[in-house]
């Protein structure tokens, strides 16, 4: 399981003051992944990854690179780059100067520079850009210098330290393919923070997801999406509806005053759990055969589906789907076994899954009000 | 609509404009108009004709000032990075002891120092004390130069630490990242970044340095003329407006001329800061 490992944290504290930012993190970094880190802001992602860039040195624990020990080795001397935040690219200096930087510092030879320079611009689609003023490109393009000039010095790991934030969707969605894309080309590993869960499942290999400093998940986005842990990851990663549940037997659970057929095994009889349903395995039916029976309260039609918020029994559930209801119409939902989750209480039941104060615009304020913050 | 608002604008602009004409333009024609006339009024060139013979003092105003502007560039640069450096608290006070000379007059901090430099001042008494000297250290060069530096060293202080002050942490990081150590971080990131507040500061100490009149006439003991001196002199004692007025135009433009041999080598996007 361990192999080829580049990069391992082993219980690492931090702490800036009275905050207790990191606790007692272990984690370890194949060469060649593409591994992101995902939680709401201030879950310790981005000092995470400062720690591997060398910016903080941890309280406590240790970080090895390639068997070593580097707690001590200043960021110069480390062989991870870092892409930031707000791309952090010289204004003194003109495109090509600021993707040689690195090679400048290193003596590399002028033949070389010019060489590595211009393969680094063809890489991020920028030939031709060489002669031109940092301040007069856009957003995207900025991105793609700082991505030039950290790979130009040929890293072992690229650390993005959420880079795609300050760009607009539709170019966020072609950065994100490009990505991945330049990582699997040049076989290097790339270690990702974003608070952005699409993100984070359409380009990873791997996802660790965060909260509070301690590291919630970490698997596959498949795994991840499909098999959340507790009821914060199963909030975070996607939309669900969490429910309590008493599990009645292998393969039984009880929610909502019905018992489900489901795959989970191996609880204690009658241990209660949270019962995680993706709203987009819920089927519509008529009421009168549907397991569980609710009114329209209401819908919001989001393009591809009909988002809609059904009452049962005081629980706000959310169902995708692509048939229109009415609010204010009697339904009746049906689960397939396979769209049942059984997932062990946590702290954090309890906290999330019911819709009742569900309002799309409140979601966005929040989100803003996050990004400022970072 | 749009006429209001551009009436307005005037009305906001005004008091600025009546500045500008009042003491800045027509004082500026008025220099002009008495370089080229005698004392009845009537144009000549005699004036600029009589500099020929104040060629040294020019030379020496223009040599103290740029040895003092490099001295002080010297001291505040690495002095403006430091405190920089140090959390908002102590930037703050340090930015406060640097302003601090600033608010005794300057009569009183040159009269200062010539306590302290008289062969039989406090430094020479001290210096007595342990058997050393006496040092002649007033009305010398250095002197004269020492009393630039320390009236002029907080205009370059001051621009150099507020550029410097707002200077993107991330891109020191950048820099850090892609293997530059400190030398490299300093001689790559940040003195490249902070030109702009080099160069404003360069200006603020150089022409107060070149025209200054009173370090000479005090620290100097008159030994070391000044164009600036040469100037107050016609004015005061020899009451040759004519003639003080074409050596305080030759003064501008060479001053300009400095300027702007400077802002050429300092790269051009910073822009002229005169």
């Amino acid at each position: 399981m361990k192999d080829n490992v580049i990069i391992d944290l082993k219980n690492i504290s931090v702490a800036f003051g009275d905050n207790q930012v990191l606790k007692d993190l272990n984690l370890y970094i194949r060469d060649k992944e593409f591994i992101t880190f995902l939680g709401p802001s201030g879950c310790g992602k981005t000092t995470t990854l400062r720690i591997i860039a060398g910016f903080i040195e941890p309280d406590e624990g240790e970080v090895i690179f390639d068997g070593k020990k580097i707690n001590n080795v200043p960021p110069h001397k480390r062989q991870v780059n870092t892409i930031f935040q707000r791309y952090a690219l010289f204004p003194h200096l003109n495109v090509y100067e600021n993707v040689a930087f690195g090679l400048r510092i290193k003596k590399t030879p002028e033949k070389e520079i010019k060489k590595t320079v211009e393969e680094m611009l063809e890489l991020v689609n920028l030939k031709g850009f060489n002669k031109r003023n940092i301040d007069s490109l856009s957003g995207g393009q900025q991105q793609r210098v700082a991505i030039a000039r950290a790979l130009a010095v040929r890293p072992r790991v690229l650390l993005l330290d959420e880079p795609l934030g300050a760009l607009d969707l539709k170019l966020r969605k072609d950065m994100q393919v490009e990505l991945k894309n330049i990582q699997q080309r040049l076989g290097i590993t790339f270690i990702y923070v974003t608070h952005d869960q699409e993100e984070a499942l359409s380009m990873s290999d791997t996802v660790v997801v965060m909260d509070g400093g301690v590291i919630q998940q970490i698997g596959t986005p498949i795994d991840v999406y499909n098999e959340p842990k507790n009821a914060f990851v199963a909030d975070f990663i996607g939309e669900s509806n969490i429910l309590d549940g008493v599990m009645l037997d292998d393969c039984l659970v009880e929610f909502s005053g019905h018992k489900f057929e489901c795959l989970d095994k191996g609880f204690a009889k009658r241990e209660a759990v949270d019962v995680v349903v993706r709203p987009e395995d819920v089927d519509v039916v008529a009421p009168e055969k549907g397991m569980l029976c609710g009114v329209v309260t209401s819908v919001t039609f989001k393009g591809v589906h009909f988002e809609i918020i059904v009452d049962i029994g005081g629980f706000k559930w959310m169902i995708q789907t692509t048939d229109y209801e009415p609010e204010g119409a009697k339904i009746g939902l049906f689960i397939e076994p396979d769209a049942i989750h059984i997932m062990k209480k946590s702290e954090y039941s309890g906290i999330y899954g019911d819709y009742s104060s569900f309002s799309e615009e409140f979601d966005e304020l929040s989100n803003a009000e996050e990004e400022v913050e970072e | 609509m749009n006429n209001r608002s551009s009436f307005r604008t005037k009305l906001v602009s005004s008091p600025y404009i009546v500045w500008s004409v009042l003491f800045i333009i027509a004082p500026l024609i008025f220099v002009v108009y008495y370089s080229f006339t005698n004392s009845s009024g009537s144009f000549t060139l005699e004036n600029i004709e009589a500099l020929s013979k104040y060629i040294p003092t020019f030379l020496r105003s223009i040599w103290f000032g740029i040895v003092a502007t490099i001295i002080c560039l010297v001291i505040a640069f690495p002095l403006a990075y430091i405190i920089s450096q140090k959390t908002d608290k102590i930037q703050r006070t340090m930015v406060m002891l640097v302003m601090l000379p600033m608010w005794m007059s300057f009569l009183i901090r040159t009269y200062s120092w010539m306590a302290l430099l008289q062969d039989t001042g406090i430094i020479n008494s001290l210096l007595a004390k342990i058997g050393i000297g006496p040092i002649h250290m007033i009305n010398t060069s250095g002197s004269v130069i020492l009393g630039m530096v320390y009236n002029f060293l907080p205009y370059m202080i001051m621009p150099i630490y507020s550029v410097m002050a707002k200077l993107d942490r991330s891109m020191v990081e950048a820099a850090q990242d892609l293997g530059g150590n400190r030398v490299a971080v300093i001689r790559r990131c940040i003195i490249p970044m902070s030109m702009p507040g080099v160069v404003s500061g360069i200006t603020m100490v150089f022409v107060p340095s070149v025209s200054t009149f009173y370090i000479s006439q005090k620290l100097g003991g008159g030994s070391f003329d000044l164009i600036g001196d040469v100037i107050e002199r016609q004015f005061q004692q020899s009451y040759n407006y004519n003639l003080g007025a074409s050596l305080s135009l030759v003064l501008m433009v060479l001053i300009l001329v400095c300027m702007a041999v400077m802002n050429r080598f300092t790269g051009d996007e910073e822009g002229m800061v005169i």
